[in-house]
């Protein structure tokens, strides 16, 4: 299990709009450097990719919702 | 009646810049905040503080039924929109005054008028004021060539029922438009079924001159001279001045009294801008917008003229006829304004949030420093990146950017990245210190690296 963390603060979307699908839904393979969610920080977007291949095993922290750096957003298996 | 109790329906520096116009006029004063900005200074000023909403903006400093209630129950007889936020929405102001409190701005009809693109290029043409030459409506591509003599080359062709870019062509002579008309028109028949062509000049390079303007409602305006903001990045200013460099005395006058003319043909009520593009070259100016707000850079205004704005617009919406004459407002000096913005310059301007652990203030003559800031506190990711502006004002242009220099040097912000790297080499440029600069400066030249070596020189005088 390896956690992705968030860089930054600021609010955390699992989608690219908000019309648009996750990045990413359980059970899902991730390769290193796929984005996974964006940060919203100050105005501008930050995409957060993961650092490590894996199974996306879910979102912590919940759409559209405040984080702080080093926080926990989602679970690779 | 004047204002005794005002709600101040934004955050950050501008309402701590409110709240001390407030104060100086003796009026009580109550602080919008979210849940995110309990502990921001603004708060700790006011007389008194209400929570409307989350941390998201959408849901707080956007949310007009929940600020418009806020500022009711807590006895409010007036509303401060600042800047950004609620502060041109015509929605919002109706709804303020529908509950009976005072919107300190323009009317709600002056805001939709002067917000519509093409309504206010209307009212600038009858009130006399120069709008960038074009096209009086479509055209024909047969018609192109004949109507840019007029005009006056270069032109730029655009699709008439086109948008965000498509179609867009620039001709330098009418060879080359008569080449490239049917070209765009094919074009924008394939794009939009419509091959009806639009033309404008291009202005080249232009700068970016703006006019400060004050009106009571009856048609009483006065101009507080001019700013020059064309350091941009993004479409933000990053550095402006007051007054505007190298403009000759007639453009000058010409420029203020076209503001007036303007916001005397609306019957503007409040503090307004009226930007233009400035062609050096050919000396000419053009109306581009109205902002119906107080703005960002209003301090290097008051630095030369002495006046305090926001205090001045507070007056006025609480009902006193225009304070002042035009032969009252005089401009003395240069002052320039830099953004202090929590971003790491050397980082592709990354947002920085983060803890103000030190934190020295500048202070001397004519240096001004508008911010929200305190030791220990923590800069919410949640709004905007401005820190605060760094204000200082000198005889001349070149000593007040040697001022800047000096004062920049003197800032400590600590535990945060901001943009004072920026302003200190812009402070040491050349191009900067002889004013030739223009709105697309900024870009090339860090895009050429202008940032990435240190400037060991930069503290110096120059």
């Amino acid at each position: 299990m390896t956690d992705i963390l968030s860089p930054l603060p600021g609010t955390f979307y699992h989608k690219p709009s908000p019309d648009a699908a996750p990045f990413k839904s359980a059970g899902e393979a991730v390769a290193a450097e796929d984005t996974i969610g964006l940060i919203e920080v100050m105005k501008t977007f930050i995409e957060v990719k993961a650092e490590a291949a894996g199974t996306f095993a879910g979102y912590v922290a919940a759409d559209a919702t405040p984080v702080s750096a080093g926080e926990t957003l989602a679970k690779l298996d | 009646m004047a204002i005794r109790k005002l709600f101040i329906a934004n955050r950050g520096e501008i309402a701590v810049r409110i709240i001390r116009a407030a104060k100086s006029l003796g009026i009580e004063t109550v602080q919008a905040h979210s849940e995110a900005d309990a502990g921001m200074l603004a708060v700790q000023l006011a007389d008194g503080a209400v929570c409307v909403g989350p941390a998201q903006a959408a849901k707080s400093y956007l949310n007009i039924a929940a600020v418009v209630a806020a500022a009711k129950d807590a006895g409010c007889d007036a509303v401060h929109p600042g800047y950004g936020f609620l502060a041109e929405n015509a929605e919002f102001a109706r709804a303020v005054e529908a509950a009976c409190m005072v919107f300190v701005g323009p009317t709600a009809e002056t805001i939709d008028r002067m917000g519509d693109k093409v309504a206010a290029k209307i009212a600038a043409q009858a009130a006399g004021v120069p709008t960038v030459p074009g096209s009086d409506g479509r055209i024909e591509a047969a018609e192109a060539v004949a109507i840019a003599e007029g005009i006056g080359y270069p032109v730029m062709i655009k699709a008439a029922a086109g948008g965000g870019g498509r179609g867009i062509r620039i001709a330098t002579s009418a060879e080359e438009l008569a080449r490239l008309a049917p070209q765009a028109r094919a074009e924008a028949e394939a794009a939009f079924g419509d091959g009806g062509l639009y033309l404008e000049k291009v202005i080249l390079n232009p700068r970016h001159i703006e006019v400060q303007i004050l009106g009571d409602g009856t048609g009483a305006a006065v101009h507080c001279y001019e700013r020059e903001c064309s350091l941009q990045r993004r479409r933000q200013k990053v550095w402006e001045e007051a007054p505007a460099f190298g403009l000759p005395e007639a453009t000058r006058k010409a420029l203020c009294d076209s503001a007036v003319a303007l916001a005397q043909a609306v019957n503007y009520r409040g503090a307004g801008t009226i930007e233009y593009l400035y062609d050096g070259a050919a000396d000419r100016f053009y109306f581009i917008e109205m902002n119906t707000r107080i703005q960002v850079e209003h301090p290097v205004t008051e630095m030369v003229t002495g006046l305090d704005l926001v205090a001045l617009m507070l007056r006025i919406a609480g009902g006193e006829p225009l304070p002042l004459t035009q032969e009252q407002i005089s401009c003395t000096g240069h002052a320039i304004e830099v953004r202090l913005n929590a971003e790491d310059p050397f980082l592709q301007f990354l947002p920085f949030p983060g803890k103000v652990t030190a934190l020295t203030i500048p202070v001397g003559e004519g240096v001004r420093f508008d911010h929200f800031l305190y030791e220990g506190y923590q800069i919410p990711p949640f709004y905007d990146s401005l820190l605060g502006k760094l204000i200082v004002r000198a005889e001349d242009r070149a000593a007040a950017i040697g001022r800047m220099a000096d004062t920049l040097t003197g800032i400590e912000i600590g535990g945060l990245k901001t943009t004072i790297p920026l302003h200190l080499a812009l402070a040491a440029d050349a191009g900067v210190r002889a004013g030739e600069f223009h709105t697309q400066w900024l870009e090339p030249w860090l895009a050429a690296g202008n940032l990435t070596a240190p400037h060991r020189s930069i503290g110096e005088r120059p």
